[in-house]
């Protein structure tokens, strides 16, 4: 690793940022402005460059607690319009997971089931302000003697309800194949027969990790756009896994960090937090996420300079290798030629499809950008950082 | 010339009859079939873009509808839900008629509702 030279520090950014004079930028014009300028004038010129990414994120999900009946009850099992939600923790909290399907969900049996409506649904539905159906029984207890509860609730009504996910903004992911001769439904979308389309979920140079590789500005306690809202990361993420192989840039080749998140899910907006029915698959939750990178210096600039074609994942086949728990790379290919409409793969071409929507990360990065250069949004500084590789211990 | 894709409700009577090739023989049309089915009760469904001068359209259509058979605009009632839809292309991968597409370099999804094949 170079010689870190700080030139900037958060206080000073939030400073600037209340004075009005912050240079803010999103990742993609950071790009441009590294390669026309070079990274020593770029971390001079720029104070923060926003990140933002859109799509499926199934480790999400809500805590809610829905407020004392009467008589009182001690939920033990709980249901969100007819989808089940956990009824393990006090009386009257619980957990919405966004892949929870409905009770009645006729699920693969009709095989690709089509998971009309889930706990991701639920979620959207109560950040829209829609009425949903809340059910809850019990066993009772002295102290709770209640059996049987349902009401409608709003988000409005519920005294508390925090979006937490568990694993969010994955740093990377496997472009997805499919090698056998008939057509598959996986979280990666519908792969057609004999390598018929590779899927992919990124927005690449968008995506927060991508711009900060070691994790090197964030941790616990940073701010970021998170549904709509100002949320923050809470800590390293499952599966979170920085021991990955890297390119010379420092970017994992694979799959390699994540971020458990947070924020109050009143202040959410439904554009951002959207229930996904997954043919053959399930039900999921699709998170809009932003993260602002300080310029702390010139390796910063560096990092948040980094374009589609210095970034690389592996192709899997989802048809044998991954169902099997063997995800051998079949190859490795940058996110500009996966962005743009076709790769060539043994020999053909075969067209790249998106699951992650770029249109709506760029739109997060540039929300964020707004916020922060109208000062309603300030940088916060992590109280612990997010693990990194060992070599940077 | 003038191009349209319509779908055709073959009742019980006409399935078995040549009708399609008379649009070529008498109006001088051309077609692309895009599916074309018959259902167990012996109905048949057909959804062609068809082309020629306006006229030889006109005529060709209302051929077809004397023989009985129904023909209806496609992609009409297929639309967008602008609320659900965010944009991220996972439908190109099985749009036949590449209806839905991503323009580039923005990598907006949009839907031309004109190459519409009413495929489910």
């Amino acid at each position: 690793m170079p010689k870190k030279k700080t030139t900037k520090t958060i206080a000073e950014i939030n400073k600037k940022i209340k004075q009005g004079k912050v240079v803010v930028v999103t990742a993609d014009e950071m790009t441009d402005i590294v390669k026309r300028k070079g990274t020593a004038k770029a971390a001079r010129e720029v104070d923060v460059v926003t990140t933002g990414t859109f799509a499926p994120m199934c480790s999400s999900g809500a805590f809610i607690n829905f407020g004392h009946a009467k008589p009182t009850i001690k939920g033990s099992k709980i249901w969100l319009n007819n989808v089940s939600a956990y009824g393990g923790l006090a009386a009257v909290d619980t957990y919405i997971g966004a892949t929870e399907p409905a009770e009645d969900d006729p699920l693969n049996r009709v095989h690709p089931g089509q998971f009309k409506y889930g706990g991701g649904h639920v979620i959207h539905d109560l950040v829209a302000g829609k009425k949903v159906e809340l059910k809850v029984t019990a066993y009772g207890t002295d102290c709770y003697p209640n059996k049987e509860y349902e009401k409608k609730i709003t988000l409005n009504d519920l005294p508390y309800a925090v979006l937490l996910n568990p694993r969010n903004a994955y740093q990377n992911y496997n472009c997805a194949v499919n090698l056998t001769s008939k057509t598959i439904y996986t979280y990666m979308g519908v792969l057609k027969p004999r390598a018929g389309n590779v899927n992919y979920s990124t927005s690449g140079t968008l995506s927060p990790l991508f711009n900060d590789p070691y994790y090197l500005t964030l941790g616990i306690g940073t701010r970021i756009f998170l549904g709509g809202a100002q949320g923050y990361i809470v800590g390293p993420g499952s599966q979170h896994n920085p021991e990955v192989e890297r390119g010379p840039n420092g970017v994992p080749l694979r799959p390699a960090g994540t971020l458990m998140v947070m924020g109050n899910l009143k202040e959410m907006h439904p554009k951002w937090l959207v229930g996904v029915s997954m043919l053959g698959y399930g039900c999921s939750l699709a998170v809009g996420l932003g993260i602002p990178i300080p310029i702390l210096n010139e390796d910063m600039a560096r990092y948040t300079g980094v374009s589609d074609d210095e970034i690389f994942t592996q192709i899997i086949d989802y048809g044998e290798d991954y169902p099997k728990g063997e995800s051998k790379s079949l190859g490795q290919v940058s996110y500009a030629a996966l962005k743009s409409g076709s790769i060539k793969f043994n020999g053909q071409d075969i067209q790249s499809v998106p699951v992650s929507s770029y249109v709506r990360a760029l739109e997060v990065a540039r929300i964020l950008k707004d916020w922060i250069e109208q000062g309603s949004f300030l940088l916060t500084e992590p109280s612990v950082m997010i693990p990194t590789v060992n070599s940077l211990k | 010339m003038y191009s349209k894709t319509v779908s055709l409700r073959f009742p019980k009577k006409t399935v078995t009859e040549p009708i399609v090739v008379n649009l070529v023989k008498k109006f001088d049309l051309t077609f692309n079939i895009l599916k074309a089915t018959v259902y167990p009760r012996k109905e048949g469904l057909m959804v062609m873009e068809l082309r020629g001068h306006r006229k030889n359209y006109q005529e060709g259509v209302r051929y077809l509808k004397e023989l009985g058979i129904k023909v209806e605009s496609i992609g009409q009632d297929i639309r967008r839900d602008e609320e659900k839809c965010f944009q991220c292309g996972a439908c190109t991968a099985v749009c036949p008629t590449y209806a839905l597409y991503i323009k580039r370099p923005e990598m907006e999804v949009i839907f031309d509702k004109d190459k519409c094949s009413d495929c489910e």
